[in-house]
């Protein structure tokens, strides 16, 4: 074997060894999924899992029923990320036109470095902030302050995903629009954000898929509830919640209720994400054409 | 403003951006934010911060009942595990941001990228069930008892433990990855095609192209996307804290329980009483934001500078 032989042969092995480790990434995506199914699947066709919300008397003898409903986990969920949502959304919005409309401004700049960091930030951080600065004064756990910490963890997301959409848009509508006359504010309201919006869906999709699955930030701040709880006044149960408290629980008939709510979980999570992702393919699409 | 009236007449009869004043507002609130939440947690530490100064990041104890806290098992974990999982997702990472950067099939390389995206999108929490009853009984079996009987004398790989250093690190590596693959495609992309056609010109293999040619340009930015994961694993929580073992010690061996500062925080702030414990374990989060504060702008400088000078070679 010649020297040249010899350099094709290892650029061959090494080619195949990365491809062989770019299998082996994948492989956890796959067995993640799976787990989750073939775990949560059993508990969550079970009827009794939504609807009771009944702690079981479980040990030592675990009746085969699952006792332990998770619908006030997925309503707090659900009421807690739609809060959020109602902050974060349109702030995110603003500011993320304020990034890409003013994109030489200097202190631009340093908002887009802030988004970075602040989507980087731990967000066990996050609840201790809005515990110190909610919980306490208030002296009550609460799915308000649950809402707030979800809420600035999906701002930053928002804002930068806003600016990716709107820069996408050509300058010629812009600029058609400023010609005609029109103030700078309805150039980018009424004419720049209908033609990204469905990039800026995308990006608030991905914040509440992002926000929805958080576990750290409620902790201290909607604390978890037994029952289930409408009024976001006080604490309340969370899905990823459920899961982090009942998988660390010894009862069998908890941990099956832990996978079942992981599933629930994934369920949504991953939905919401393939659905902005074909969203996103769209407006990239219609951006082209325009 | 006013003063370089005389001087830009146009400036004069510019409108205001009452706009510009608007949106500029609400976006300042996200560089507020930060600030706000970084002091607001010096503040909460304070009692903390007073009692013990710097002796808190030496000391090893943790004793609520005689008030007496030290950080350093804490931050030993967290930067075990962090490293510890760089270590093993580096090469992976870097191997799929190659291959997904190569030109062609685009089907595939598209199928793989979302793959790995979804993998950023998984839960943590849904990390850490998996990794509690799944991966870490397997890792135990399959790597960790075998690792520790072949290797009896070295002492760091002995004492195999179902909760453990070793297994959170391995679940973060899993989180990681895809932070460290995207940044990673992206800077390899950003390369100059025609430093790539150079090497091929002059008879470079493809394995010698991308080693030689490739890797090396990218090379800054792929450490900055590095330093990123590193962050981000740093602040992981709760996918950790099931696994990890929860032990407030630095252990002799990495397959031994342990702590990070996240999860300390996350397992004990609740039922944290009196005054000096619950700052103790604010200062906890102090040392961590503060540390996340530095990694991430530094690797976000670090890949904004080399997309930049991409941007300018190209």
């Amino acid at each position: 074997m010649n020297r040249n032989d010899r350099r094709r042969y290892s650029s061959r092995a090494w080619l195949g060894l990365m491809y062989a480790l770019t299998v082996l990434a994948l492989i956890p995506l796959g067995l993640v999924l799976w787990f989750t199914i073939a775990k949560g699947l059993p508990s969550v066709i079970h009827p009794q899992f939504f609807i009771n919300v009944e702690l079981p008397p479980c040990e030592p003898s675990c009746p085969p029923v699952l006792k332990a409903g998770v619908e006030h986990a997925i309503v707090g969920t659900a009421i807690m990320v739609g809060l959020a949502s109602l902050m974060a959304v349109p702030a995110g919005i603003l500011a993320g036109i304020y990034l890409a409309e003013y994109t030489v401004a200097r202190w631009s700049g340093w908002v887009r470095l802030a988004c970075d960091v602040l989507v980087g930030t731990p967000s066990i951080a996050i609840g201790l902030f809005v515990y110190a600065f909610l919980v306490v004064p208030f002296r009550h756990f609460s799915a308000y302050s649950g809402a707030v910490a979800l809420a600035i963890l999906m701002l930053p997301i928002v804002a930068r995903t806003t600016e990716g959409a709107v820069a996408l848009i050509p300058n010629g509508l812009r600029e058609s629009g400023l010609a005609l006359g029109l103030p700078r504010w309805r150039v980018s309201l009424q004419l720049i954000l209908p033609a990204a919006a469905p990039g800026v869906i995308t990006g608030a999709l991905l914040s509440v898929a992002r926000a929805g699955g958080e576990t750290a930030p409620l902790l201290f701040t909607a604390l978890g509830a037994h029952i289930l709880e409408l009024n976001p006044g006080n604490a309340m149960q969370a899905l990823p919640l459920t899961v982090f408290r009942y998988a660390l629980l010894p009862y069998k008939s908890l941990q099956a209720q832990a996978w079942g709510a992981a599933l629930v979980l994934i369920v949504v999570v991953l939905g919401i994400n393939l659905v902005s992702r074909w969203v996103l393919r769209r407006q990239i699409a219609l951006a082209g054409q325009l | 403003m006013a003063v370089g009236v005389k001087a830009r007449p146009v400036a004069a009869t510019r409108p205001r951006d009452e706009f510009r004043t608007v949106v500029g507002f609400v976006a300042s609130l996200i560089p507020g934010l930060l600030v706000l939440i970084t002091l607001t947690l010096l503040q909460q530490a304070m009692p903390a911060i007073k009692q013990f100064g710097l002796a808190f990041l030496t000391g090893t104890d943790w004793n609520p009942v005689t008030d007496s806290f030290g950080a350093l098992p804490a931050i030993f974990g967290t930067v075990a595990t962090s490293f510890l999982a760089l270590a093993i997702a580096l090469p992976v990472g870097v191997a799929v941001a190659v291959i997904l950067a190569e030109p062609g099939k685009a089907n595939i390389r598209g199928f793989i990228g979302t793959g790995i995206e979804l993998l950023a999108a998984i839960p943590s929490v849904v990390y850490g069930i998996w990794a509690l009853y799944v991966l870490a009984p397997w890792s135990y079996q399959h790597l960790e008892v075998p690792v520790s009987e072949h290797a009896t004398f070295i002492g760091w790989l002995s004492d195999p433990a179902v909760r453990g250093l070793f297994n959170a690190a391995l679940v973060l590596a899993v989180m990681i990855l895809p932070t460290l693959t995207a940044i990673s495609r992206d800077v390899i992309k950003a390369v100059p095609r025609g430093m790539k056609e150079n090497a091929i010109a002059l008879g470079a293999t493809w394995w010698e192209t991308t080693w030689r040619v490739i890797l090396p340009s990218a090379r800054a930015g792929i450490f900055g996307a590095t330093i990123l994961a590193l962050g981000r694993a740093l602040g992981e929580t709760i996918a950790v804290t099931m696994v990890i073992g929860n032990a407030y010690v630095i252990p002799h061996s990495i397959f031994q329980p342990a702590y990070t500062l996240a999860s300390v925080i996350a397992n004990e702030f609740t039922e944290a009483t009196g005054t000096l414990y619950p700052a103790a374990l604010v200062e906890l989060g102090l040392v961590l934001i503060l540390v996340t504060l530095v990694v991430n702008i530094f690797a976000l400088l670090l890949v904004r500078s080399t997309s930049r000078e991409a941007r300018l070679t190209a």
